[in-house]
């Protein structure tokens, strides 16, 4: 598997929603490819045949019935808020 | 003997007697933070108040003759920060999180408090669990009560320690991939991961949901048995919890293994495990072997493969788990952001250590388009290959033995500046969680510099009652449990 | 140069109708204040888990299957990771490659032709927040009372050729959801919305143009102009030499034109992968007959019914069946005796002419099938008279009166009384001498105005071919 570069290393923090100092790309696409290497080893393994595990347990249609529960006092949704303004929480502009 | 040495179960009969109350229980826990927190810095938070004011209505009920006593009754608990608390600050030891004050309990917090357990603080760990040394804490390391140069292991490294220094009765830690098993052996305690779905993970703060585990870290496995009885059980809040009887655990502790067969995984017992460590779950591999218990060499040859499948899986789902953390609802949001954009990224970068930005990175990348199959996907199907060679073993044995940890506790800064050392000290436990199995970590025995060692007992799923029933035998015939750090060998309470 | 043809895909997303959110207990009813219909599960606190509403499961198989899909017995929910105000967890629980239902279809007729249009998919998923701009110091505001109400989304294979063609899909799609009760289907509310990807080709060329996607159009009407007016302009751009750009685009109602939102530059990598909170669900044969044997009556099947049964036209019996309201409206009505076909006629002439006129819906106005069928009656039975009916008609829709009631309180009876309508008949001959004698010299017509004068003095309420009756055969003896 090839190797991460600086530039993929830039656009998946720009994915995930990281700011990473210019300073400390280098050591993060470093340190990625290290892990990458690292996990390069699964490679070695034949898993053509093997199923995916996606889940933790085999149980399935875990479901509730639709029943309402009480909701939240509107103050304490918003307890937590950085910033509110009439009832809803506020953010910089999404609109231009 | 000092207060904190005595059971749970000690404790609950002098309550009885009415030699104790639950005030007394509070103040010694809350006067043993204060004496030996400054140095361990197990805590995060503790709130003193709410824990004196649940102590005082406990002993009320007690005044009043009232019989229905919860299983915890009065006992100080310490719970990892990533557990949430209502009204009492939960942080994940995340700056991002410094000031959350959670809306609602997680249903491992309701169970304790419907189970009368007071909690009194919030235990230091490594940041979103990420981290076996509890370096990676946003507010301050955690120290190893056995040698203030060593880690306490982690993630759940505060409730580790805690439990070492008896700062609590008991504690809850959670364990993705060995967070409860390592610190447990790094600090000298018991600490038991029950199976994927036994315990509810509603209100734990999703690290890797799949992995993801609580549970309790004490001094001996008796008392563990108790908090498992308390926190175990379906939770309708919780899909992936499991809808399987909750059988008493304590009535498993019958000090019997006649007949039992131990499988010892070769890949766990030999190249890469320290001597030391060897030599000690060697013994006592000896000594259940004195008590009618048999074991022999297996082979699960994907072990290898475990720990970069696990870093894969559990890296993919965190960086999905921690995107909430953007600042909009709840969470320390940058203020010097002009846009939306800036405001996520400046929140979570100001917010986040270095190792969940890495990990966030590696999960993100995993997950990304043209990189799926070969990184998320591959790890997937490695960890069915992992189920199987457990599967295989389980054929034949009851349950499986190994060392916890490769080697005793580390040095502080020893390890973080090398991401892949670190992680490789996970092989021991990250098979277990991958295949969902419970397993609990027992002390047997210490260093030549006097660090403990814990040996592993691995069970089928949904069998604690089997690793604890060992586990707790070979307690019973072993003394390395009794054993306290300098710091903690004076008369208390 | 060559002719084009438009290839246009439609992706819907309609509101499922249960009481509680598709992972937690919140309401999901419309219009509360901002965020008192959240809890910390739709919040997406730290540490929150999602349970799956039963109920939001079942509808989406209901939908699939009134839509003709096959179900996927096997299938899952998936997370779709990308960072946006309105979505808590930053990431949507949403279904990737195991759609609940599958290679469905609608049948739709568009000028007296039929066209079978071909759903590719359809999925469950949860809504997001609502976004508004905030008053004071130009930032956003967020609101999730409606974050996790549960949603299908249902995306059409690229068959449809023309604007007409999507209303119509749209139109029969609204219909079926409607039918089987698994949403409100309100476009104005939000709980049905609609976007678009449109791209045109040469005629004969097989691979697809680029295509744009439109989004933003709220209503039938806007969504037919916003695809006519993005059809004309991707024309407009091959005919003078240049390239469509693949883009989202926006209808701009004030504007009446489609506008670029973002490019493709700013393409997402969702990240899908598999929800490890919810376990795998499995549905079987005997849930799918369940469900299946659940749903009622389909728009087709009624507008057959109405054509075999009824002797409606087919045109007659497509516009009442398009919608549930008015087909029920229809039936019920029918249920009285009435005649279906003078039914037909007041609910499509009368009652959908008022509805149009005053901007309002069936649900909106008074009038009840039972009213509609018994004022039919007393027509039929010569009670009242077709115009003296549409006063009474008026009142109904007003006021929701019973017909008959109407007739009683205001004296609306029809004067059928031959003693009396011969005494007024006399007095108009009396009165209008010119029109007698126009008569007599063969001016047939004149009769007419006779009879409206009888009427007026009547105040409508005399029975018309008795009166004409009663005239003619005064003026013969005269």
């Amino acid at each position: 598997m090839s190797a991460i570069s600086r530039k993929e290393v830039e656009h998946v923090a720009d994915l995930a929603r990281l700011q990473l100092p210019e300073e400390e790309i280098g050591r993060y696409t470093k340190d990625l490819n290290a892990i990458l290497e690292f996990a390069a080893k699964l490679s070695e393994l034949d898993t053509s045949n093997v199923e995916p595990t996606s889940h933790a347990t085999d149980v399935k249609n875990v479901m509730r019935e639709d029943v309402n529960r009480p909701s939240l006092p509107r103050e304490v949704a918003l307890r937590n808020a950085p910033d509110q303004e009439d009832g809803q929480l506020k953010v910089p502009a999404v609109f231009e | 003997m000092s207060l904190f040495d005595k059971k749970l179960s000690e404790i609950h009969s002098e309550l009885r007697s009415k030699q104790l109350s639950a005030s007394d229980l509070v103040e010694a826990s809350l006067t043993r933070i204060k004496e030996v927190d400054q140095e361990i810095k197990a805590v995060l938070t503790v709130d003193e108040e709410g824990a004196r004011r649940q102590a005082k209505a406990l002993d009320e009920r007690l005044a009043k003759g009232e019989s229905e006593q919860g299983l915890l009754f009065a006992l100080p608990a310490g719970v990892k920060d990533n557990i949430v608390t209502e009204g009492v600050r939960t942080t994940c030891a995340s700056k991002f999180l410094s000031n959350y004050d959670p809306i609602y309990d997680a249903t491992a917090s309701k169970k304790l408090k419907a189970a009368d357990a007071v909690i009194v603080a919030k235990c230091n760990m490594d940041e979103f669990a990420m981290g076996g040394s509890t370096e990676n804490s946003g507010f301050y390391e955690t120290k190893n009560p056995w040698n203030p140069a060593y880690v306490p292991g982690g993630s759940s490294g505060g409730s580790a320690a805690a439990m070492a220094a008896r700062e609590f009765f008991f504690t809850l830690g959670s364990d993705t991939g060995g967070s409860i098993r390592q610190p447990a052996a790094f600090c000298g305690v018991v600490g038991l991961k029950p199976t994927y779905g036994r315990v509810s993970r509603f209100g734990l703060v999703a690290f890797a949901s799949s992995l993801d585990q609580i549970g309790p870290i004490t001094k001996n496995v008796e008392d563990a048995a108790y908090v498992l009885q308390a926190i175990a059980g379906y939770d309708e809040y919780d899909s992936t919890s499991a809808k399987v009887e909750v059988p008493d655990f304590l009535s498993a502790l019958t000090g019997d293994v006649k007949g039992l067969r131990i499988g010892v995984p070769k890949e766990l017992i030999g190249d890469g495990i320290d001597s030391e460590v060897r030599d000690a779950v060697l013994a006592a591999l000896k000594q259940l072997e004195s008590m009618g218990a048999t074991w022999s060499e297996v082979s699960m040859r994907h072990t290898e493969y475990a720990v970069p499948a696990y870093y894969l899986l559990s890296s993919s789902e965190a960086s999905s788990n921690l995107a909430r953390f953007d600042g909009v609802r709840y969470g320390v949001r940058a203020d010097n952001a002009d846009n939306l954009i800036e405001m996520y990224k400046e929140s979570r970068s100001q917010g986040f250590g270095p190792e969940v930005k890495r990990r966030i990175m590696l999960g993100t990348y995993a997950l990304s388009s043209g990189y799926y199959d070969a990184y998320y996907k591959k790890a997937q199907q490695v960890r069915t290959l992992i189920i199987r060679d457990f599967t295989e073993v389980f054929a034949n044995f009851d349950v499986i033995l190994h060392p916890t940890t490769p080697t005793t506790a580390f040095k502080l800064g020893e390890h973080i500046n090398d991401p892949v050392k670190m992680y490789l000290e996970d092989i021991c436990t990250v098979p277990v969680n991958l295949a969902g199995l419970p397993a609990i970590s027992v002390p047997c025995g210490f260093s030549s510099k006097g660090l403990p060692i814990g040996m592993q007992i691995v069970g089928k799923a949904f069998d604690e009652s089997t690793i604890l029933r060992v586990a707790h035998a070979y307690e019973q015939a072993t003394t390395h449990h009794l054993k306290k750090p300098e710091l903690v060998r004076g008369e208390i309470g | 140069m060559s002719q084009f043809e438009t290839v246009i895909g439609l992706e819907v997303h309609a509101e499922l109708s249960t009481n509680s959110k598709i992972f937690c207990g919140c309401p999901t009813t419309f219009g509360a204040p901002p965020n008192t219909h959240t809890c910390p599960i739709c919040l997406g606190h730290p540490g929150v888990l999602p349970v799956t509403n039963k109920q939001a499961v079942e509808f989406a198989m209901k939908a699939a299957l009134a839509l003709n899909c096959e179900i996927s017995r096997e299938t899952k929910f998936d997370r779709k990771n990308y960072f946006y105000p309105d979505l808590p967890k930053a990431y949507q629980i949403s279904q990737y490659d195991q759609p609940i239902g599958k290679n469905g279809w609608i049948d739709i007729e568009v000028n007296g032709e039929k066209k079978r249009i071909g759903i590719n998919r359809l999925h469950l998923e949860e809504d997001a927040g609502k976004l508004t701009h905030a008053e004071y110091g130009g930032g956003t505001l967020v609101d999730y009372n409606r974050v996790g109400v549960p949603l299908i989304e249902i995306v059409s294979e690229p068959d449809i050729s023309s604007p007409e063609e999507a209303k119509a899909y749209l139109e029969k799609l609204k219909a079926i959801l409607q039918y089987t009760e698994v949403s409100d289907v309100r476009m104005e509310q939000g709980s049905l919305r609609c976007d678009a990807n449109v791209s045109i080709r040469p005629v004969g060329q097989k691979e697809l143009g680029t295509k744009t996607e439109l989004k933003n159009m709220n209503s039938f009407r806007n969504v037919q102009l916003g695809l006519e007016y993005e059809v004309e302009r991707q024309r407009e751009v091959v005919k003078s030499g240049g390239k469509v750009t693949q883009e989202t685009r926006r209808w701009d109602e004030a504007g009446k034109k489609t506008v670029v939102m973002r490019s493709k530059e700013e393409a997402h990598d969702y990240r899908y992968f598999p929800d490890p909170d919810l376990v795998r669900m499995q549905i079987s044969e005997e849930w799918i007959e369940a469900v299946k044997a659940s749903i009622p009556e389909l728009p087709d099947a009624r507008q057959a019914r109405y054509i075999d049964e009824y002797g409606l036209s087919r045109e007659d019996a497509g516009v009442i069946t398009i919608s549930k309201d008015s087909a029920d409206f229809f039936d019920e009505a029918v249920k009285t005796g009435a005649d279906p076909k003078a039914v037909a006629n007041w609910l499509m002439g009368d009652l959908f002419g008022y509805l149009n006129a005053n901007n309002l819906e069936l649900a909106d106005v008074k009038i009840t099938p039972q009213g509609l069928g018994e004022m039919i009656k007393l027509i039929e039975k010569g009670t009242i008279s077709t115009k003296i009916a549409k006063v009474v008609f008026k009142e109904m829709v007003e006021t929701g009166k019973e017909p008959a009631k109407i007739v009683e309180e205001q004296g609306l009876v029809q004067i059928s009384d031959e003693g009396e309508l011969k005494r007024i008949v006399d007095e108009v001959i009396a009165a209008n001498p010119q029109s007698v004698a126009d008569y007599k010299a063969g001016k047939k017509q004149a009769v007419g105005y006779l009879v409206g004068q009888v009427m007026k003095q009547t105040k409508g309420k005399a029975n018309p071919p008795m009166v004409n009756k009663l005239l003619v055969e005064a003026i013969e003896q005269l």
